[in-house]
């Protein structure tokens, strides 16, 4: 027995024994990964050479925060969620069993009264508790909020899921309305409520929903025709300059330009696929990427045209079909037109009516393109090149028209981009664009619309939620800033999401073509393409 | 004429450092099928490692000779580097073998997205510029060569000699090629599959501690997003040379480093990474396997 690990100890040694090995191995590694860079730190003096900066307490922290960690998961956590089954194995959602155990009348009640309470208080809270203990009031607030509207979802579920699409597109159409008139109730005027509802119009509606539209047309390349594409950016820049250019140079309007831009993203499409037709797998994924970083360093290095990495700016805003505009100088301004008070919030909220439209007609074109004999071209394509072949599918045609496609909505999403913004530099079209984009589809679980929406709503909502953490500051201290940890965990968020449900978000598929009745699909049994 | 010899050396040096990350690209591959996205900041991980030890060694000891110092730093580069790629490889892919090809695939960018962010939090975001380890240049016919390229080639010559050795010679290397050609198969014939992978990327993240090492020595600077250009670099060099070859990874490495010298000297050195891409480009639409990969064989 000496020095084999056998597996018979596995099973001989309870639960608290393996946990405590699993504890010193976890232990051990972690300090062999963390002594160098959280154990020190490298600073500049002020001669501006480097020096060290020591760190042993944060490394201790870390190092035991991790064992303890990994021995409870394995003490605890491991045979409770193999004695309750809590993950489905199938779908990874929570049973039945656990979810009405979590979600009780009670419980329920018991939120409301601390939401009640909290906010009657909401005034009062930093005299009655100090600063420190009122932030944590707010964030029991929040997740007490969260819980309530948790168990609404919950109790209506069934509903929920026979009308999920219709309900969520409902939802998103009153959703800035719903903002505004909270808000507004919540400040006393109509104003403040416009004010407010700036931050939850655009960062959260307008961000997400470029996200999904980005997403849905990246689904068609990837989720529909099965080809990897790294380098999606590329088209939602070409659309973005697009824009850019000939609205600052030519004054043209948005209504002209997003059909152009679109155009012009298809064009730069189809001239990708052209020498990639022949490539399969992994060396069509590097060349899209390739393409992507040419695009960018063309963006950066071609000074005269793109004004390089300092950018363009000043690009024209959207008017409300010529017949309104959004700035204030202009003689049918939207207020003055209606007579109300003057506030940037009513540009956003068009702006978020707009990509609504868009991704709303992203995925009608889509769903009506499935059905057509290309949408089904390109689903035989990606579960068997050669079978399609041999059925005489012309292959050439097929992968350009899904490149052309799905690059097309990249430039409607790029010259939005661009309208909204007010301002493109080549630094919001780096690699990592892609890959979030990409990461979102099948996080999503390829092809699955709602499940990319879903999933766009968790990835992006979420690390927009982490600027949004202020009470953190009171706990860590004033230097600390939730954000600089927003992309780390959105990467580690990633991993474990793809751990956690390989398959995506959802699973199954409903199938385009079938005999006799329709049945969902496992996501096991389709492919992903070879390129 | 020395102009161009002099280039030919730039290119030789930087070609080096992309082979060496290259092999790990093609190796993985090779093994498991999968890009490893995260190798391009495994490389940063190992260059910040060396930063790191570097300024250990100038805060202990007084003066450390430059030979020493640089060995220790590789050695310890080697050790934690590879540590991160064993277990990122345990954490991250080893759950999703078996699944769906682009699942390891997204959490593969997922890792390099936390992995530079990680090192961006714990070590600052601004530049870490070292002072010159190695200044002395050799001035041959008016051609200069420093001693620092030298040191490059050299290092990384004896380095793919060992691996040549370790791949072609050894039991693991055996079991290496086994798993690469049918793993199934390799596993009902008693290699350990799951070690044998463990050993791949142990081996890719040492080659690539050690070209973060050597960047290191010859740019004096790092930051935490540095590992994504030569990334990317590399993985194009191994696709040129035809992924899953280990020559066509030395091979396509140097190929990307001549080509990256070349156009910054005769053509314009802000257009020289779309060049080495564009290049990728043309050579892939007339060998779509690379240039020494083997053309898959499609069964039906």
């Amino acid at each position: 027995m000496v020095g084999t690990v056998s597996p018979e100890r596995d099973i001989v040694a309870t639960p608290v024994q393996r946990a405590t090995r699993e504890a010193l191995y976890a232990g051990a590694i972690a300090l062999g990964l963390f002594v160098l860079f959280i154990g020190l730190r490298t600073d500049q003096n002020i001669s501006n050479e480097l020096i060290l900066v020591q760190r042993w307490w944060l490394l201790f922290t870390v190092v035991v925060l991790t064992m303890v960690g990994r021995f409870v998961y394995v003490a605890y956590g491991q045979p409770f969620l193999a004695s309750q089954k809590v993950v489905d194995i199938a779908t990874g959602l929570l049973p039945e069993s656990a979810a009405t155990r979590f979600f009780r009348l009670p419980y329920f009640i018991a939120a409301i009264v601390i939401v009640a309470v909290l906010a009657l208080l909401a005034g009062s809270l930093d005299d009655l508790l100090g600063p420190g203990l009122a932030g944590y009031a707010r964030f029991a607030r929040a997740l007490a909020i969260i819980y309530a509207l948790a168990s609404v979802l919950f109790y209506f579920r069934s509903f929920i899921h026979a009308h999920f699409s219709a309900l969520g597109i409902a939802a998103l159409a009153i959703y800035p309305v719903v903002v505004v008139l909270v808000l507004a109730v919540y400040s006393g005027s109509m104003v403040g409520g416009f004010q407010g509802s700036l931050k939850w119009v655009d960062n959260f509606g307008i961000q997400i929903l470029i996200y999904v539209m980005l997403a849905w047309g990246l689904n068609i390349v990837v989720g529909l025709a099965g080809l990897l594409d790294l380098g999606y950016v590329a088209f939602y820049a070409v659309g973005a300059y697009a824009y850019a250019l000939l609205g600052t140079h030519f004054g043209l309007s948005f209504w002209i330009l997003l059909p152009a831009a679109g155009a012009m993203a298809a064009f730069w499409g189809v001239l990708l696929g052209f020498p990639v037709l022949r490539l399969r797998g992994d060396y069509l994924a590097i060349v899209t990427l390739a393409f992507g970083e040419i695009i960018r360093l063309v963006l950066i290095n071609w000074r005269e045209v793109t004004n390089g990495s300092a950018g363009i700016s000043g690009i024209p805003k959207v008017s409300f079909f010529g017949l309104m505009s959004f700035n204030v100088a202009d003689e049918n301004y939207i207020a003055k037109v209606l007579d109300i008070a003057q506030s940037g919030a009513y540009y956003k909220i068009f702006l978020y009516y707009l990509i609504l439209g868009l991704c709303l007609l992203t995925a009608f074109v889509t769903i009506r393109l499935r059905r057509m004999p290309v949408g089904r071209a390109w689903e035989a394509l990606r579960e068997d090149e050669i079978a399609c072949r041999s059925l005489g599918i012309n292959t050439t045609t097929t992968k350009l028209t899904a490149f052309a496609t799905g690059a097309m909505f990249g430039g409607f999403a790029g010259s939005f981009f661009a309208a909204r913004q007010g301002f493109v530099s080549p630094e919001s079209f780096i690699f990592l664009e892609s890959a979030i984009i990409l990461a979102i589809v099948v996080l999503g679980g390829m092809g699955s619309l709602v499940g990319i929406a879903v999933a766009a709503m968790v990835m992006i909502g979420g690390t927009e939620a982490l600027r949004e953490l202020d009470f953190l500051k009171q706990v860590f201290g004033p230097d600390f800033t939730p954000e600089l940890y927003r992309m780390l965990l959105f990467g580690i968020a990633m991993v474990i999401v793809m751990v956690w449900k390989p398959r995506g978000f959802v699973g199954s598929r409903e199938p385009t073509a079938f005999l006799k009745e329709s049945r969902a699909v496992s996501g096991s049994f389709t492919k992903e393409g070879h390129g | 004429m020395q102009y161009f010899v002099q280039q030919l050396i730039n290119g030789l040096t930087l070609g080096s450092i992309y082979g060496l990350i290259a092999i790990g690209y093609t190796m993985v591959y090779g093994i498991i099928g999968m890009i490893n996205f995260a190798h391009g900041d495994i490389f940063m991980i190992g260059a910040f490692t060396a930063l790191i030890v570097f300024l250990i060694l100038g805060a202990l000891f007084y003066s450390v000779p430059v030979v020493i110092a640089l060995l220790v730093m590789m050695i310890v580069a080697m050790l934690l580097t590879s540590l991160y790629n064993w277990t990122i490889e345990k954490v991250a892919y080893r759950p999703l073998r078996g699944s769906f090809r682009l699942a390891p695939l997204i959490t593969a960018i997922g890792m390099s997205i936390a992995l530079s962010n990680f090192v961006q939090v714990t070590q600052g975001p601004r530049n870490k510029p070292i002072p010159p380890m190695v200044s002395k240049v050799y001035n041959i016919e008016g051609i200069s060569v420093s001693l620092k390229q030298i040191i490059i080639v050299v290092v990384t010559a004896l380095l793919l000699a060992l691996f040549w050795y370790l791949v072609n010679k050894t039991s693991l290397g055996r079991a290496q090629r086994a798993c690469e050609q049918d793993r199934k198969m390799a596993a009902l014939l008693g290699i350990d599959v799951d070690r044998t992978i463990s050993i791949t990327f142990v081996m890719g993240a040492a080659l690539a501690a050690v070209a973060g090492t050597l960047f290191l020595m010859y740019y004096g600077v790092i930051a935490f997003s540095d590992g994504f250009t030569p990334g990317v670099k590399a993985f194009t060099a191994a696709v040129l040379g035809g992924i899953g070859s280990l020559p066509g990874a030395v091979l396509g490495g140097l190929m990307i480093g001549f080509i990256e010298s070349m156009w910054s000297a005769y053509f314009s050195i802000d257009y020289k990474d779309v060049a080495a891409f564009s290049i990728l480009a043309i050579v892939l639409i007339f060998l779509p396997s690379g240039i020494l990969g083997r053309p898959e064989v499609e069964k039906v």
